[in-house]
């Protein structure tokens, strides 16, 4: 194996090679951070929408909440196919790139609008109130009042997510997505060592998730000592 | 277009997709169960063990929690036949997740190892107890109060990741739905079966995890 793996080596880490493999490797980090901020930005919507008060907007909050209970609990895999065959009897002709990339928000938008949820709540009950009580509206009691003391909670778990979905993108290659994974099992069957390939794409998500685990776990040790002074 | 949905077809074909969610509750509780294993061995080296001992384990933790499942089952599957290791699908998915929740489990665990205080431990020896019964009255209710949420959360989202031994031929409810899937050609219809029955099974774990948590630890935990 050792023997083989010396062997190829010179041949696997070519110029083109390697141009494949960076270009897989963007395609894997575009996907996540893309998906990421829409669901982000969605998720806010919805924790929001489960928030409100008023009894018109009933039907609106338990679709959100079905919404998230939906999705946070069907595997990545299923969602990818469901939308897939979903566009493809719809005769709608997407790239599977764009394909990946609503699975992706669709989930992402579900757990974050979770993470956000928990984040409003950690805002002690009194600060509504007292923002009701100041006739804010709901933007404003959002904006001036619960977000500036909830980012701090809400943050930390986001990127932790942000990063876990890095690596959950890698079940893209399913339907031809070409990402690190695809990438690999492009270059095994071209006949390079599968040890090598695979050991390869292995170091690569490394490298692109253990800087961002580094910058979590830094971000949430500044933001917890800030909290407390 | 044109396309009418017909579950109809499908209907035949719940009994086995049932199935095949029974085996992915199995996968899911084997895999958990390794996991268990290797997280306490790992959070006791990290916690007890020497320089070296710890490092190991934090090398082997933050390999395997920064690199995705798949690609480390597709490492196992393809990659170690060539140096005369053969598996089949199904042991390689099951090793590939134990490795994976070990890792995983090995932070959870090592949590709720910090988490007991030395004062809680000053405390019992003062009353005179044994160590067994520190064991049984102190250490134990406090870590199983502290990991029972965050360890059946981990379940949960394991049996989600079962879905990934469908890539590797696995028959379990994804591997049958593609099974049925390649048969009927009703691709929406059995994928929304499959999904709903991933919600009903997760949704019942869930459940069945939040009330044993709340009666036997006392854990703060939500149902759903």
């Amino acid at each position: 194996m050792w023997q083989r793996l010396i062997e190829e080596a010179p041949a696997f880490f070519g110029y083109y090679n390697l141009i494949f493999l960076a270009e897989a490797a963007f395609a894997t980090f575009a996907l996540s951070a893309v998906g990421c901020i829409l669901g982000f930005a969605l998720g806010f919507l919805l924790a929001v929408t489960r928030r409100t008060l008023a009894w018109e907007l009933v039907p609106l909050r338990a679709v959100a909440f079905l919404f998230t209970e939906f999705f946070r609990r069907v595997p990545f895999l299923v969602t990818l196919m469901l939308v897939f065959f979903f566009f493809q009897t719809g005769g709608v002709d997407l790239s599977v790139f764009t394909v990946a990339l609503i699975s992706v928000v669709l989930i992402a938008t579900a757990f974050i609008a979770e993470i956000i949820r928990a984040g409003l709540e950690s805002v002690h009950h009194n600060q509504w109130d007292a923002a009701a009580a100041l006739n804010f509206s709901l933007w404003q009691t959002l904006w001036h009042v619960v977000m500036p003391q909830a980012w701090k909670i809400i943050l930390p778990p986001a990127f932790s997510f942000f990063i876990l979905f890095i690596k959950d993108t890698a079940l893209a290659s399913q339907i031809g997505v070409l990402e690190l994974t695809y990438a690999a099992k492009v270059l095994n069957n071209k006949g390079f060592s599968a040890a090598l390939v695979f050991g390869s794409v292995l170091i690569l998500y490394f490298a692109l998730s253990y800087p961002l685990t580094r910058l979590g776990v830094w971000m949430e040790a500044r933001l917890a000592t800030r909290r407390h002074r | 277009m044109g396309y009418s949905v017909n579950f109809g077809q499908i209907v035949e074909y719940i009994p086995y997709l049932l199935g095949g969610a029974w085996f992915s509750l199995q996968i899911a509780f084997l895999a958990f169960c390794g996991g268990m294993v290797i997280g306490l061995v790992g959070a006791m080296a990290k916690t007890f063990g020497g320089p070296v001992l710890s490092r190991v384990t934090h090398g082997y933790v933050v390999f395997v929690t920064n690199t995705p499942q798949l690609v480390q089952i597709y490492f196992l599957y393809f990659a170690l036949p060539e140096a005369g290791i053969v598996m089949n699908s199904y042991q390689a998915v099951l090793l590939g997740m134990t490795v994976n929740a070990g890792a995983y489990l090995t932070e959870i665990q090592r949590a709720g190892f910090t988490s007991v205080r030395q004062t809680e431990m000053e405390a019992a020896e003062t009353l005179g107890m044994s160590l067994l019964q520190q064991v049984r009255y102190v250490i134990l209710p406090h870590i199983a109060r502290v990991l029972f949420p965050p360890l059946s959360n981990h379940y949960i989202l394991m049996t989600l990741g079962t879905s990934m031994a469908a890539i590797f031929g696995v028959e379990e409810l994804t591997g049958r739905a593609f099974n049925v899937n390649a048969e009927t050609f009703r691709s929406i219809e059995v994928f929304s079966v499959t999904a709903g029955m991933y919600v009903v099974v997760t949704l019942v774990a869930s459940i069945i995890l939040g009330i044993a948590g709340r009666w036997l630890f006392r854990a703060k935990m939500r149902f759903v």
